[in-house]
């Protein structure tokens, strides 16, 4: 039983950052129908600039927020200077203008920071918290609390605020939002921007636990559009939910069958959702008359 | 027109006429290097890199090898295998080296031997596993001390503390898996019982799972982890963060001051085989190590600003082993140096005192190997090993 409990907290906190990944894909999916693949490369850079500024002498909280604004505008420069002027394109065309985003902003980040791996203090204590036999870091209970925040905060947004209902018209009907007067490119850019906020910010919960490298963005953006697209791409709760299940089903993988298979799992998660269940666990499935 | 086709002519012939007269009087000696700077093995490249940069600058400023000026043409491989062996290829065909420094991992190394061994250039690797010594190869060497010595050292002193059923946790990159072989083979005869082994990949962040498996297990006195990188730091954290306090022994694979950084508090009491270059001013005085590492620490420190890593220590290793041999055959003809190399005897160098024969391709014995703890966020030697 505690052994169970153990690989439960392990996989809720790994899957609390699926999960805020997975938020990212879907907000910027809502609102323009694109899937952002360089959402993995704005965790990192939150992760690592907050590394590198708190390294020059700054405190640790400007550290972290200089570092969100820095991702929040490398978030809207993407959609400004890549994505928005090929806006006319398939959406594959799209897709691979994100992928080569990520790639440049790799590269860009071997550049700058450097190729090591960097941690950051954790934010109350490192001492694990010790329940029914199993140990939970503090900084894990932080990132699930800041995952649940966020993603409330996101619903009472979409849910309660006129800007939030504009970013539904965007991606119900783009002409016909714009139509009746929203302004789609500033909606889209608002996405973008938020996206990597959220992206930032799960960069810097996550280092304390998991570090943090040039290239931990790869593998992160693969297992969050996973989570986004088992919780059904579009919706906010199923990509927490998402989010939350491929992490427990990881770590309880590689507890009881094998730790070489763990990263296997996500992968075959996006096969077996994509065959045979698309639309995702929340989603509604697309019906088109003809 | 017709003048200045004529002008271009003749400024071309010019330029090509200089081009061959400055190859012509700059005929240097080419050494390659393929070392994984960037990617998960970048603790052990980019002081590797350092090192050689730093030690063939000093060495050229000395006037070279037999007359002639080093020159070090050097590819990163950012811990792939596959692109280690691309830049092998190139190394031989295009870049057209006499001898090869490198090969920061198992891996990188092992899929670089064809190509050397096909092209008869010398391969001083600079990676851990035994296979690339055994069997043996004639063109190739290495400096840094085997994983199966890795196993035999730290079986040895579990022996002495009386810790005789362990539990492994091993990396699946090529040098965790090779050196967890190792240490299942020679386990029987060193007295020690493997109760429960687990595994993770290389880039995995999170080994909680593996080692609360590791914790259930009755009976399971201390836990060895074969690996090298990321992996370690994390598998350490995790350690303390379940509460775990078993003796924990790691591998020589995390031999640098970056593993302690990474694992933080969570590496007190850490215990580790490793080379007297990370203890090199704790050592007796009589130690015939104490004056190259301390040397080496030093010039290191000074050219790079960093602390010394024992990884930089089988670069320098590598190249002086490869320098002194061209300097006893008096040539840099590739079997005269390949000879050479074999016959290294007595060499003191920063992982031990190196003696090669036909049959050995690395020379060291246990003896170059001593038994660390980390206290204080430092290394200290484990008196009487």
């Amino acid at each position: 039983m505690a052994e169970l409990l153990q690989f439960i907290s392990s996989g809720l906190t790994v899957g609390a950052i699926y999960a805020l990944v997975a938020l990212g894909f879907t907000l910027i999916y809502k609102a323009s129908d694109i899937i952002n693949f360089a959402q993995g490369e704005f965790v990192m850079l939150g992760g690592m600039t907050t590394v590198f500024v708190a390294l020059a002498g700054v405190p640790l909280p400007l550290a972290a927020l200089i570092a969100i604004v820095v991702t929040t505008a490398i978030g809207l420069a993407l959609h400004r200077l890549a994505v928005e002027p090929a806006r006319g394109a398939s959406p594959v065309a799209l897709i691979m203008i994100t992928i080569g985003a990520s790639i440049f902003l790799r590269g860009i980040a071997q550049i700058v920071f450097d190729r090591r791996f960097h941690s950051l203090p954790p934010l109350l204590g490192a001492d694990p918290i010790q329940f029914g036999g199993a140990a939970i870091l503090p900084q894990s209970l932080v990132v699930l609390a800041s995952a649940t925040v966020i993603v409330t905060l996101l619903w009472l947004f979409i849910d309660r605020t006129l800007l939030g209902k504009a970013v539904i018209a965007t991606a119900a009907n783009r002409l016909a939002a714009r139509l009746i007067g929203v302004d789609t490119r500033r909606i889209v850019d608002f996405s973008f921007a938020v996206s990597a906020a959220i992206g930032a910010i799960a960069g810097v919960l996550i280092t304390p636990i998991a570090l943090t490298s040039y290239d931990v963005g790869t593998l992160l953006a693969l297992k969050g559009f996973a989570a986004a697209m088992l919780g059904g791409i579009g919706s906010a709760p199923g990509a927490v939910v998402g989010g939350l299940l491929i992490g427990m089903i990881e770590a309880l993988a590689a507890g009881y069958l094998s730790s070489n298979y763990k990263d296997a799992v996500a992968f075959l998660i996006i096969l077996v959702v994509l065959i045979s269940i698309p639309q995702g666990l929340f989603g509604r499935a697309k019906i088109e008359r003809v | 027109m017709r003048a200045l086709q004529r002008f271009t002519v003749t400024a071309g012939i010019g330029l090509l006429a200089l081009l061959g007269a400055g190859h012509q009087a700059s005929a240097q000696i080419k050494i390659g290097a393929v070392l994984s700077v960037t990617g998960p093995a970048s603790f052990l490249g980019d002081p590797e890199k350092k090192t050689l940069e730093i030690y063939v600058e000093e060495i050229n400023a000395k006037g070279g090898v037999n007359g002639q000026k080093l020159q070090l043409v050097f590819y990163d491989d950012a811990g792939s295998a596959d692109n280690a062996r691309t830049f092998a290829t190139r190394l031989v065909e295009e870049d057209k080296i006499v001898a090869m420094v490198g090969g920061s991992t198992t891996g990188a190394t092992l899929a670089m031997i064809p190509v050397f061994e096909d092209a008869k250039i010398p391969f001083i690797s600079l990676a851990g596993a035994i296979q690339i010594i055994e069997p043996v190869r004639a063109w190739v060497f290495k400096t840094p001390h085997t994983d199966k010595m890795a196993c035999e050292k730290i079986f040895a002193d579990l022996k002495t503390r009386k810790l005789t059923t362990i539990a492994l946790i091993s990396g699946t990159d090529a040098f965790g898996k090779s050196m967890r072989d190792q240490c299942v083979v020679v386990a029987p005869k060193a007295g020690i019982n493997i109760a429960i082994e687990e595994s993770y990949g290389p880039r995995d962040s999170d080994m909680t799972p593996q080692l609360t498996n590791i914790r259930n297990k009755a009976g399971v006195l201390a836990v060895v982890n074969p690996g090298f990188g990321q992996g370690p730091a994390i598998v350490t954290r995790n350690y303390r963060q379940l509460g775990i306090t078993l003796p924990l022994y790691q591998s020589h694979g995390v031999a640098s001051k970056q593993f302690i950084e990474l694992a933080g508090p969570a590496a007190e009491g850490v215990r580790l085989p490793a080379a007297a270059l990370l203890i090199a001013d704790k050592l007796p005085n009589n130690d015939p190590q104490k004056p190259v590492v301390v040397n080496y620490s030093r010039t290191f420190l000074h050219n790079s600003g960093q602390a010394v890593s024992t990884f930089g220590g089988h670069a320098y290793d590598g190249l002086m082993i490869l320098v002194e041999a061209m300097q006893r055959a008096k040539s840099a003809d590739k079997a005269k140096v390949r000879d050479e190399i074999e016959r290294t005897k007595g060499y003191i160098g920063t992982a031990g005192i190196v003696n090669m024969t036909p049959t050995d391709h690395m020379g060291l014995d246990l003896s170059a190997f001593h038994m660390l703890e980390i206290k204080g966020g430092d290394w200290t030697l484990v008196p009487g090993t």
